[in-house]
């Protein structure tokens, strides 16, 4: 963040129903303003240095370096909001990397008119999701597009974290005969989301699963489980993750539907709105592929470390040209799991 | 969840498949009416449960799939306008036509928007007095109250900005016209469930008759699938052919009477041009006399004939039950769901998405 000479400026009006003109991101004292006195004491961060370009961070060993952006609508949900999500989805990157989160860069681009306030709820819950997840904000960097050329708010973020298990996870170790293990249940995220943009009204209110996994991950590496892949199941939802590891390794994935978890409301919503949940999109749940010897190991780790649900919920078959992923029906009648092209729509009818 | 978990349940599928068999002796082709039921049966691989005797062939009932390509093409060309915001359903996003569809037409700066009802697409009317709001009405007699109640709506708040272009249509004329013809391999029915809720059993009467067919109301989970097959088995083994209600918790012979008042309240009975199958008499609704204000045709002007866009799609054989998907040379080759090239493979309850999305290997090989 930019050293601005020292000089007279106006104080911030971050009172009620102010908002973000084009001028708090001109580099100039409204801009230092809006970040000393609003971002960075919301945020809360001992370790974010305003005053320098960029932060000099160190890292023992090897190390995983992530990024990702953030553009949900809208900016709050039910269990989180785009603040949280930006944390979590990068800490969960580094996660899957088998690396526990140290830094992260935060950067927002903001629409014009976006009021103080919400900027200052969303760094909040910025800081607070850092904290949670162990992860210090070191950097970052505030622009303003014109009223009209964002959707209120964008965030980036990236992050850097050290490699704690013995070796990178990764599609490539798979190996036939491995376990599939489901960290908890699933859909939570998704159908949360579309059911406040849709203005759909379930009760209780579908509460995101936005969570940070490192925790769980560290878990399972402290009890010894062997990870040959990790996989967090954001967009696409664990139908994405299963056809991308198996087309990445080159093997036949095959998941039992029964063992699934997906909660009642979750299941109804979904009906409602003609969604399969493996297609629907999480934010705090991951699969981990574990040598079959170590699924009990890994299953019950994950119980304790309060993910709950966690459940083996298939295998890897030898190797099938291509890859593919392959569901069974509690009929005993096998599918094979497709992706679905893009944004899920709902059914017509 | 209740009246869907009992109905997925795996002793009641399993008793019920094995019962099928019991009562199979001959051949048979029943062909399940709606999108969503071909979706169910390849979502839960309800043919493999099945008898080898017993083919199921899939049906024109899937909303997106039959509208004509003509609709399409005005779709496009309203939602390019300025000035226009124009509603759909997600489903018609992708439906292509030539090389564009509504999802480009987005894409290319046209206000579309996705709505969950018809009445929602009222309210963007009421909240933007200046802008023409057209929803995109289509659908068989399942949509049709909700599409009739929201041009009350807009009638009853005086708005003028609200329009609807229409491409509703009806099942029975549809299958009397499966029936008609000469190359008809159908043997018996399951109708749409959710169709015979709103409209009824009584029009199917005739055309059990006429063409000993037995038609039986089926509703949409593994079990009601598995029900809706036994009972049509059992009336063809035994040489009979009637209409049965196989789903009786949601279906009564005379259908939701409410529902069917606004319908006719707003719309009359006209002849329609279904995709692959031509124009089929009295098979589709238009707006009456009384609510031609609401029409998009009249205010963007009537649609034209589309131009012949010969692509090699056989969608049209593909929705008569005549073919199937992988009897197609380019599904799952050159056709897919990111690249549709017609219109069964662009919806989601098209015969070729769910054969797609849901058979093993996806290569088309039939058992």
């Amino acid at each position: 963040m930019k050293d601005e000479p020292a000089g007279p400026h106006c104080a911030i009006n971050a009172g009620d129903g102010a908002l973000i003109q084009l001028g708090h991101g001109g580099g100039g004292s409204l801009m230092r303003d809006l970040i000393g006195k609003i971002i960075a004491p919301a945020m809360d961060q001992a370790s974010l240095d305003i005053e320098s370009d960029g932060a000099a961070v160190s890292l023992g060993g090897p190390a995983a370096f992530t990024t990702d952006s953030y553009v949900v609508s809208p900016l709050f949900f039910p269990g989180g909001d785009i603040g949280s999500l930006a944390v979590n989805g990068t800490v969960n990157d580094l996660a899957m990397c088998a690396a526990e989160p140290s830094y992260l860069s935060v950067s927002f681009i903001i629409e014009e008119g976006l009021s103080i306030e919400t900027l200052k709820r969303v760094a909040q819950s910025i800081g607070a999701a850092a904290k949670t997840a162990g992860a210090r904000i070191a950097t970052g960097d505030t622009k303003v597009v014109e009223r009209g050329k964002g959707d209120g708010l964008y965030i980036n973020t990236a992050g850097v974290g050290s490699v704690k298990a013995p070796f990178a996870p990764g599609p490539s170790r798979l190996r036939p005969g491995d376990a599939i293990i489901l960290s908890g249940d699933i859909g939570r995220h998704g159908v949360a989301v579309m059911a406040s943009r849709a203005e759909l009204d379930f009760t209780p209110p579908i509460r995101s699963d936005c969570a940070p996994l490192w925790d769980q991950v560290r878990a399972l590496i402290d009890a010894g489980v062997e990870l040959h892949c990790l996989r967090d199941l954001t967009r696409g939802g664990l139908a994405a993750a299963l056809v991308e590891i198996a087309q990445s390794a080159g093997c036949e994935i095959a998941v039992d539907e029964p063992e699934i978890a997906v909660s009642e409301q979750i299941s109804s919503a979904c009906e409602l709105l003609g969604l399969d949940p493996i297609h629907v999109a999480n934010e705090g749940r991951f699969i981990a592929v574990v040598p079959a010897e170590h699924a009990d190991l890994a299953v019950a780790t994950l119980g304790s470390a309060s993910a709950g649900q966690a459940r083996r919920i298939g295998e890897t078959t030898p190797a099938h040209q291509g890859g593919r992923a392959l569901i069974r029906s509690a009929y005993g009648v096998k599918r094979q799991i497709r992706t679905p092209k893009g944004e899920q729509l709902p059914r017509i009818c | 969840m209740r009246y869907v978990d009992e109905f997925r349940a795996v002793d009641s599928v399993q008793r019920l498949a094995e019962e099928i068999r019991k009562t199979t002796i001959q051949h048979w082709s029943v062909m399940e009416v709606c999108g969503g039921q071909t979706h169910a049966i390849m979502r839960y691989g309800l043919q493999e449960l099945l008898p080898e005797e017993i083919t199921l062939l899939h049906g024109p009932g899937c909303p997106v799939c039959v509208t004509p390509q003509s609709y399409i093409d005005k779709a496009i060309e309203i939602a390019l306008l300025p000035d226009v915001v124009f509603c759909t359903f997600g489903d018609m996003l992708r439906v292509p036509s030539g090389d564009s569809d509504l999802a480009q037409a987005k894409a290319r700066g046209g206000d579309v928007r996705v709505v969950y009802s018809p009445v929602d697409a009222v309210e963007v009317a009421r909240v933007n007095p200046d802008k023409d709001v057209v929803f995109f009405a289509v659908g068989f007699e399942t949509t049709a109250p909700a599409n009739a109640l929201a041009v009350r709506r807009a009638k009853d708040e005086g708005l003028t900005n609200f329009s609807l272009l229409v491409s509703q249509v009806l099942v029975p004329p549809a299958l009397l016209a499966l029936l008609s013809q000469p190359d008809c391999r159908i043997d018996a029915f399951l109708a749409a469930g959710h169709v015979c809720a709103v409209a009824g059993l009584d029009a199917y009467h005739a055309i059990a008759e006429k063409h000993h067919t037995p038609i039986v109301a089926t509703g949409f989970e593994p079990a009601d699938i598995l029900r809706g097959v036994l009972h049509a088995v059992r009336q063809l083994e035994a040489g009979e052919a009637f209409v049965e209600n196989s789903y009786e918790r949601a279906v009564a012979q005379q259908g939701n009477k409410t529902a069917q008042a606004l319908m006719m309240e707003i719309f009359e009975i006209a002849p329609k041009e279904w995709r692959g199958m031509g124009v089929i008499p009295a098979s589709g609704l238009a707006l009456n006399a009384a609510h031609a204000d609401f029409d998009a045709e009249r205010r963007f002007g009537a649609i034209g004939a589309a131009p012949r866009r010969d692509c090699g799609c056989i969608s049209g054989a593909i929705l008569q039950g005549v073919k199937r998907p992988p009897d197609c040379p380019r599904f799952a080759t050159s056709c897919t769901p990111d690249n549709p090239i017609g219109v069964t493979m662009a919806s989601m309850e098209g015969a070729c998405s769910a054969y797609y999305q849901y058979r093993e290997g996806g290569s088309g090989h039939e058992r």
